[in-house]
């Protein structure tokens, strides 16, 4: 089997990605992370790293641990063994407060948006961090509440524009077409204004416009903030185009590590994705 | 609608972030505020204050309270009669046993010790929710009362277990006649009415609809659960306490735990689904519908007793009034499961377009 692998299929012929941003130092390392589930191995030994600046694809069958590993990064899990090192910090586990604490962001593979409020309040939690007022203020409305909401808004608005999403600005998000609820959903997280952004399938069932529309809003997102993106995604040739470099997982095991061209031609990926004859 | 925000257009975030956001709205709300603190008190007779308008204002104040709790951080409770109770003998015993307390003092005091014993209440939603959360409060609500009448101590030893409540005092002032309490309660259920509003409306009421909608997500964002649902469960039972304490003080005119017993519980979660779970505005139409369908459906009985060739006896009379409030509730509930408070939305909606479809 040559370059035929399913991965090319799918794959517009493309040049590395020219970018003026220059990936910087490793931000986030991880190292020999293992988590299980009882007696099922999630993930084993898996290590990787993720440079400032990059955009880092997971790529995997179902089932891979690709979800497991966004997991542990932003601490909804503890893995068993490993560690993980943020901006040079090592830490074995963290809890997702902390982590969203040291400006780690996410979106989730099924739409975790709240759904009884609308885009802008959804937005604003995003920021809920920067709110220091007490609850006394806020019942009073005075001192930090009220500044702390208006310079808030300031900052959601500024990402409501860069999202183009100003239409819907009021709109109950349950409302919302399911494209549209993935575009919140990552305002959610820019709103954060995170160093590492973790997406999980940000394309997942959109169609090929939605699609280019938010594979613009990463690329945007990557150059104008410098922010760090994590992502998981199934199409082969959007993952090939925008990333940088990308980790493939399979049965909780890294089979493939390196920039998308060497990924491409790496043989057990192509088992992997194909299946081999025995 | 009769008016519309064209040609309202705001300048700041400030403006577009105010309560009523639409001028004619402002207006409407300082012109029932004029009519509830000056007209109302000119007008009324004293059953209207002391049957109807006091016991609205007083429970509108615990369905806030429980609308904090269920409707914007969704923790389910059927223990806010309890925390009434809480509130109330709270108050009772810092004004029997510290002499010269200001009586504010002892009903924001009442309300603070509530809040206490909310979050020990609380403690199990760190761990259970939904119908299993309900089931723990509804244990705060048999433990609080069986408390309440076992222990003499918080009874001051008074041997009938009714005390009769002591007159409310403030700044020399008695306030024994009806109109003076309405005004007090009034006051008390304006004030902390808006500061509710201005708690859901900010940060924190985010918070606690990000918990209620979607709990993990909100943990990735970094909304701590446990602070963010036992604050929640404080502010409530302060909520209901200052309100049980004026159901006593302002209402009853006695202290004794049967009045808040499991079925106030229910009637304040009712008047909180028909009113609307989630809006400050749905407690006060949830706690009028409550308070005024049986009184409407008594008269409607009397009259058509004695008006009409229907002759209905008394006995036959007082059951109909509950079968025809438990139809209405069991109907409202079908028909708009999202309270009075999304009709109003729905119909202002609906006026906007008036008369055309679309």
């Amino acid at each position: 089997m040559s370059e035929v692998a399913p991965v090319t299929a799918t794959s517009r012929p493309s040049a590395p990605r020219a970018s003026a941003r220059t990936a910087g130092g490793v931000i986030l390392a991880v190292d020999h992370i293992s988590l299980a589930f009882g007696g099922v191995k999630a993930l084993t030994d898996i290590s990787f790293d993720v440079r400032e600046h990059e955009i880092r694809a997971i790529i995997g069958p179902n089932g891979a641990g690709k979800s497991s590993m966004l997991n542990v990064i932003n601490g909804v899990y503890r893995p068993q063994h490993g560690t993980i090192t943020f901006r040079g910090v090592p830490r074995h586990d963290v809890n997702t407060h902390e982590a969203a604490a040291q400006g780690i962001a996410r979106t989730f593979q099924n739409i975790a948006l709240f759904k009884g409020m609308s885009v802008l309040d959804n937005i604003m939690t995003g920021r809920n961090l920067r709110m220091k007022a007490t609850f006394v203020e806020q019942a009073l409305w005075i001192g930090r509440a009220r500044n702390e909401e208006l310079a808030n808004r300031h900052k959601v608005e500024e990402i409501i524009d860069f999202l183009e999403i100003q239409h819907i600005r009021r709109t109950p998000v349950g409302r919302l077409p399911y494209g549209l609820q993935k575009r919140v959903e990552l305002a959610r997280a820019l709103a954060a204004e995170p160093v590492l952004l973790l997406l999980d399938e940000p394309m997942a069932g959109m169609n090929v416009e939605e699609k280019q529309d938010m594979c613009r809003f990463i690329l945007d997102v990557n150059e104008q903030y410098g922010t760090t993106i994590v992502l998981i995604e199934h199409d082969m040739g959007v993952v090939m185009d925008i990333s940088d470099r990308v980790v493939v997982l399979d049965y909780g095991k890294k089979i493939g590590d390196g920039v998308p061209a060497d990924v491409r031609a790496n043989q057990a990926v192509i088992d992997a994705y194909l299946g081999v004859a025995h | 609608m009769l008016y519309r925000e064209a040609g309202q257009f705001k300048t700041s975030y400030l403006a577009d972030s105010a309560i009523f956001p639409i001028r004619q709205d402002r207006i409407g709300i300082a012109l029932i505020l004029a009519i509830a603190f000056v007209g109302v008190p000119l007008v009324a007779t004293p059953y209207f204050f002391s049957a109807i308008l006091i016991p609205f204002l007083i429970l509108s104040l615990a369905a806030i309270g429980l609308n904090i709790l269920t409707g914007y951080a969704g923790q389910l409770s059927l223990g806010s009669a309890a925390f009434m109770a809480v509130g109330a003998f709270a108050s009772f015993n810092f004004i029997a046993r510290i002499p010269g307390i200001p009586m504010l003092v002892a009903f924001a005091a009442g309300g603070l010790v509530a809040a206490a014993v909310g979050i020990v209440f609380g403690l199990p939603s760190l761990r259970i929710r939904g119908f299993y959360l309900a089931v723990a409060t509804l244990a705060a609500q048999f433990f609080i009362i069986w408390f309440l009448t076992k222990v003499p101590w918080v009874t001051n030893y008074n041997a009938s277990g009714v005390i009769t409540a002591q007159p409310i005092v403030i700044l020399g002032y008695r306030f024994d006649s009806p109109p003076a309490k309405y005004l007090l309660v009034l006051s008390i259920v304006a004030l902390m009415a808006l500061a509710a509003k201005n708690m859901t409306r900010g940060n924190l009421g985010r918070k606690w609809m990000a918990i209620r909608d979607m709990d993990v997500a909100a943990e990735v964002i970094g909304i701590p659960q446990m602070r963010t649902k036992l604050l929640a469960f404080a502010v409530s039972s302060f909520y209901c306490g200052v309100a049980g304490a004026l159901f006593a003080y302002a209402y009853l005119g006695t202290v004794e735990p049967e009045a808040y017993n499991l079925d106030l519980s229910f009637r304040i979660l009712f008047m909180v689904i028909i009113g609307g779970v989630g809006t400050i505005l749905g407690s006060f139409l949830g706690s009028a519908f409550i308070v005024l369908t049986p009184i409407v459906l008594n008269t409607t009985v009397t009259w058509l007793d004695a008006h009409t060739p229907v002759h209905i006896p008394a006995s036959a009379g007082s059951n109909l009034e509950v079968v025809v409030f438990g139809v209405l509730i069991i109907a409202f509930l079908i028909l708009e499961p999202h309270g009075l408070a999304r009709l109003w939305s729905i119909g202002k909606e609906k006026l906007r377009l008036w008369p055309f479809p679309h």
